[in-house]
């Protein structure tokens, strides 16, 4: 029987991501509510200088696992180097951003620990004492509640979901050495986009581009960039060759929770819908008023987006 | 190259998904089921591999009865054979249970590479791809929309946050597929009519020495406790005005004093 809770941090050059803080400040909470101590791992180059970040988050003891074998992510070496501190610690329950590679990670981990795994959570809680992990299936037509038999207990949570709070302690730091076996991938180059550009899955404000479009994205990319918004598409935009697939939201794209999301242009496919239905706020700008997206959406606005976006953008303008 | 292929029978997405009256399973009667999207990626890669390079495609899949048409419209496609773990004991296992059967078979028999899916639209798990890997103690590149083998060399795209990685290894190797990797051919008619020739196997839990013990809805480490729908938005608001600067005026203010999120 495990006891407290440990959070595996992601970092790339440097910077954490959000949905590690995400994850730490639910961490909090529940080990708040269990009455038991929080951990927090950090793995790769950097991480004991990265550690002094983290505290503002609450974690009791921070580990940091810094080995030039942690440089670029491996599922082999961060595999064997975040099982080992878990076996150490014997945690109830661990957490971990449900990003690209806190996927690919949490998965194997689960399988090398024999853990169950509910995998993008959006939300958790504690009934008698035990974990109720809620997730969605079907592309969120569903909500499941789990519950995990056995320790630990694993939990990958969706980006953007969960509350950042800040709970300042000091904290216990400690470096763990790694043994991290020979890494069977290597990784040879990294193509980023533009460094300035917005990740959909963490992103705040989203506008998104369909088929109404007719492939102009001008005006949705103007509005995003006074927003500080991200920029999606449906398929069928994608599809067409307007837009990468990594701007794809959807059912067999991304799936997105930002505070707001302006579909202009989209229908509201079911498999659109099943991408971006847990947006805080969702706003549908279509010429359409029939259109299936108006169901789903809290603000509806009938209109041409070739005149309706540039006025928005005019409103914009004038509060900044 | 012998790859094999995991493909899973899932909900076409078009489907409305009701909860049955047990409270934490699905209605099943009125679905029509479909290949897992992402898995129909996963075998159409493998037969571009083979059609380059020679070799078999196999594909493997777990489920009841009714999967054989998965596994069937797979072999139109262009597979050479099926294998089909079907047992009513398996029913309703997890996606360590899952694996684990999967495993299994891939233990017996040969393979230089494994293709499934990112995930299977059914359950959202991510997880029987990663699992299978490392069962088999082989590695594991998720999410990929490229891939070129050379030799017994790999190198595959992997899409990470705000891109690519460009990733080596030596095959074996186990990888899933993305949107983007290709776009999957239909069955052809000559396809579907041959598909009912090419063998099939069936495999139970006892065929394949799993532990009883670890699979079925009984043995789930993550269990269901409810099924619920999502809570329902409270109905539109339709932003009124007489032209699009009314609108938008009338948009933008709602948007900063009532919902405060620009
Ligand atoms: C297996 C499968 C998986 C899929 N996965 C996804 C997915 O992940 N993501 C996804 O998005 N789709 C997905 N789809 C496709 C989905 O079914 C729809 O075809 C797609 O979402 C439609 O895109 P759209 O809304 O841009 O186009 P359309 O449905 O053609 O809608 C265009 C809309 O634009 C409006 N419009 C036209 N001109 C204007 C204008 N000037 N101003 C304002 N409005 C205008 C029209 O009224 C219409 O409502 C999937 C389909 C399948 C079968
Ligand atoms: N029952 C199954 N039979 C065969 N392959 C499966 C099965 N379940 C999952 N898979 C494979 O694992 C991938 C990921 O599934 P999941 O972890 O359920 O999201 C799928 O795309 C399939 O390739």
């Amino acid at each position: 029987m495990g006891q407290g809770i440990f959070v595996i941090t992601e970092q790339r050059e440097g910077a954490f991501r959000k949905v590690s803080y995400e994850a730490l400040s639910e961490g909090r909470r529940l080990a708040d509510v269990k009455k038991c101590g929080l951990t927090a791992i950090i793995a790769g180059p950097g991480a004991e200088k990265m550690a002094p970040t983290l505290e503002k988050y609450g974690p009791d003891k921070v580990l940091v696992a810094d080995d030039p074998l942690l440089t670029e992510y491996t599922t082999d070496a961060y595999t064997d180097v975040v099982a080992g501190a878990v076996k150490a610690q014997n945690p109830e329950l661990v957490i971990i951003g449900a990003s690209i590679l806190g996927k690919d990670l949490s998965a194997r981990l689960a399988a090398r620990l024999d853990a169950g795994l509910a995998m993008d959570c959006v939300a958790i809680r504690v009934e008698n004492s035990e974990f109720i992990f809620t997730r969605p299936m079907y592309g969120g037509k569903i909500l499941s509640d789990v519950k995990i038999d056995g320790t630990p207990k694993m939990v990958a949570i969706r980006p953007n979901v969960f509350t950042i709070s800040e709970t300042p302690r000091s904290v216990v730091l400690e470096k763990i050495t790694v043994s991290a076996g020979q890494a069977r991938t290597n990784v040879v180059e990294r193509k980023l986009e533009s460094a300035d550009k917005i990740e959909l899955t963490e992103a705040d404000i989203i506008v998104s581009g369909g088929r109404g479009t007719g492939g102009n994205f001008t005006h949705i990319e103007e509005l995003s960039k006074i927003l500080g918004a991200a920029v999606g598409a449906s398929r069928t935009a994608v599809d067409e060759g307007w837009r990468r697939h990594s701007d794809q939201v959807g059912q067999t794209g991304k799936v997105v929770s930002p505070t707001l999301y302006i579909a202009c242009g989209i229908s509201g496919a079911i498999q659109h819908l099943a991408g971006m239905s847990t947006s805080k706020f969702i706003v549908a700008i279509n010429k359409d008023p029939e259109a299936p997206i108006f169901q789903k959406a809290d603000y509806g606005v009938v209109g041409d987006l070739f005149q309706v976006l540039p006025a928005i953008i005019d409103e914009v303008k004038k509060l900044k | 190259m012998d790859i094999v292929v995991l493909v899973k029978q899932v909900p076409d997405t078009e489907s409305l998904i009701q909860i049955a009256g047990d409270g934490v399973s699905i209605k099943t009667d009125d679905l029509k089921w479909v290949i897992n999207p992402y898995d129909e990626f996963a075998v159409e890669e493998a037969l571009r591999i083979r059609e380059a390079q020679g070799g078999t495609v196999t594909i493997l899949s777990m489920g009841p009865a009714k999967t054989v048409e998965a596994i069937r419209t797979a072999l139109a496609m262009g597979a050479d054979k099926g294998i089909h773990i079907n047992d009513p004991i398996a029913e309703g296992s997890d996606s360590l249970g899952i694996s684990k059967l999967l495993a299994a078979v891939l233990k017996k028999i040969p393979f230089d590479l494994i293709i499934a899916g990112m995930r299977a639209v059914d359950g959202d798990n991510y997880q029987v791809a990663s699992a299978v890997a490392e069962f088999l103690g082989i590695p594991q590149i998720t999410q990929v929309t490229k891939q070129e083998i050379t030799g017994k060399k790999i190198r595959l795209n992997q899409v990470v946050e705000g891109g690519v990685a460009v990733i080596e290894a030596d095959l074996p190797v186990l990888f899933t597929a993305q949107r983007g990797l290709n776009e999957p051919r239909y069955a052809s008619l000559p396809g579907i009519m041959k598909a009912k020739k090419k063998p099939l196997e069936i495999k139970t839990v006892g065929d394949l020495g799993v532990d009883a013990g670890q699979v079925g809805v009984k043995n789930r480490k993550v269990k269901i406790a409810a099924l619920k729908l999502p809570p329902t938005r409270k109905s539109v608001m339709m932003i009124k005005g007489e032209d699009p600067a009314a609108l938008a005026a009338n948009l933008v203010h709602k948007l900063h004093e009532e919902a405060k999120v620009i």
